[in-house]
């Protein structure tokens, strides 16, 4: 008992960074670094029965594009590429020589434009059932670019920045300058209830 | 001029290596932080397709995912495109109940914030796709997200 002091054995900490190449391996293997991309969209919501049906729009205001099961596009009765249905849908969307069959135009007080003309574009996408995903897809984005090409360029005039880069930025006026630029060329796709269109 | 060795044989001192455990567990943060795990073992095959006009999901904690394409096993599952919910295939029946069951396991506040993603294999039909949407468009889950990859412009 005359050995009271002993000294504290210190702990091999040689295994260690054994120990922390073992997870780091575990975490490297499952790690998946690829962010989900995706086309954001938003359903309409389920038909009521007892609502009575909306009242009908005018031709000149619809935009229809029509997805056979060959996965061949009929665009306002004519068959289109898929390469040519962006500037389509874009010409129809803004209709810049006010044109008589391309759609009419409403005067809506957008914050910063003021009293400015939005048209009353509508697309309307039908599809068949037996019509590739990945056609479906490509018309979505085409369609979607049309319209965030109008946007890009409304915004790149009125604010010296394009919409892309609008969104991008957190800061308030930048979002409501976003806001007022969706307002002028709102996301019209409106899909029809699912049928046959053959083909 | 004593103070300098003139003999080169030197014993070139070992590299220290006392630092290697710290510049492994920083490393081994990192991958902590930033790793996911993989949501479900995929049952079907799934080629996404392109797309440029991508928005990245924002909150993956609020996101549920439905996966539609055919079977890998073709031999035991066939080649028809099946719905995958979670690890099991699945029939557009049991869409509205899964739906349901991610709901009640968030916060209330969090529901309209929930995102459906559609992880669709590019040779699938619309025919089944349609199909799933009509469901989800019956329980109200509205807000969906058709997954895709990030891909060349096709105009140009």
């Amino acid at each position: 008992m005359a050995r009271g002091k002993r000294e504290t054995q210190e702990i091999n900490a040689g295994s260690m960074a054994d120990i922390a190449f073992l997870l780091l391996v575990f975490f490297l293997v499952t790690t998946t670094m690829d962010s989900p991309l995706g086309l954001a969209r938003r359903l309409p919501p389920p038909l009521d029965p007892n609502q009575p049906p909306p009242p009908p729009i005018r031709d000149r205001n619809v935009f229809v594009v029509l997805v056979n099961r060959n996965n061949q596009l009929l665009v306002e009765g004519e068959p289109t590429d898929i390469s040519q249905l962006r500037e389509k849908a874009k010409e129809f969307i803004s209709n810049p020589d006010k044109k008589e069959d391309l759609p009419e135009f409403k005067m809506v007080d957008v914050p910063f434009f003021g009293e400015t003309p939005v048209s009353k574009q509508v697309i309307s996408l039908q599809n068949d059932n037996g019509t590739n995903y990945e056609t479906y897809i490509s018309v979505q984005n085409e369609l979607a670019a049309a319209y965030r090409e109008l946007r890009d360029e409304v915004s790149m005039r009125k604010f010296g920045i394009s919409y892309t880069d609008l969104v991008e930025r957190k800061d308030k006026t930048m979002i409501e300058r976003a806001k007022a630029v969706k307002k002028i060329y709102p996301n019209r796709v409106s899909e029809a209830e699912p049928k046959n269109v053959g083909g | 001029m004593s103070k300098f060795r003139k003999d080169g044989k030197k014993d070139t001192p070992a590299v220290s290596t006392a630092s290697l455990p710290d510049i492994v567990f920083m490393l081994l943060f990192f991958f902590m932080v930033t790793t996911v795990m993989r949501e479900v073992d995929l049952k079907i095959q799934l080629t996404q397709p392109e797309a440029t006009e991508v928005a990245k999901l924002k909150n993956k904690a609020l996101v549920d995912y439905i996966y539609i394409g055919s079977p890998i096993d073709k031999a035991k599952f066939g080649s028809e495109p099946r719905i995958q919910l979670n690890d099991v295939f699945a029939t557009t029946n049991d869409i509205g109940p899964y739906i349901e069951s991610r709901r009640s396991e968030r916060e209330e506040a969090e529901i309209p914030r929930l995102t459906t993603s559609l992880k669709v294999d590019s040779e699938t039909k619309m025919g089944i796709v349609t199909k799933v949407k009509q469901e989800l468009r019956k329980v109200q889950a509205l807000k969906i997200s058709y997954s895709t990859r990030e891909g060349a412009d096709i105009t140009q």
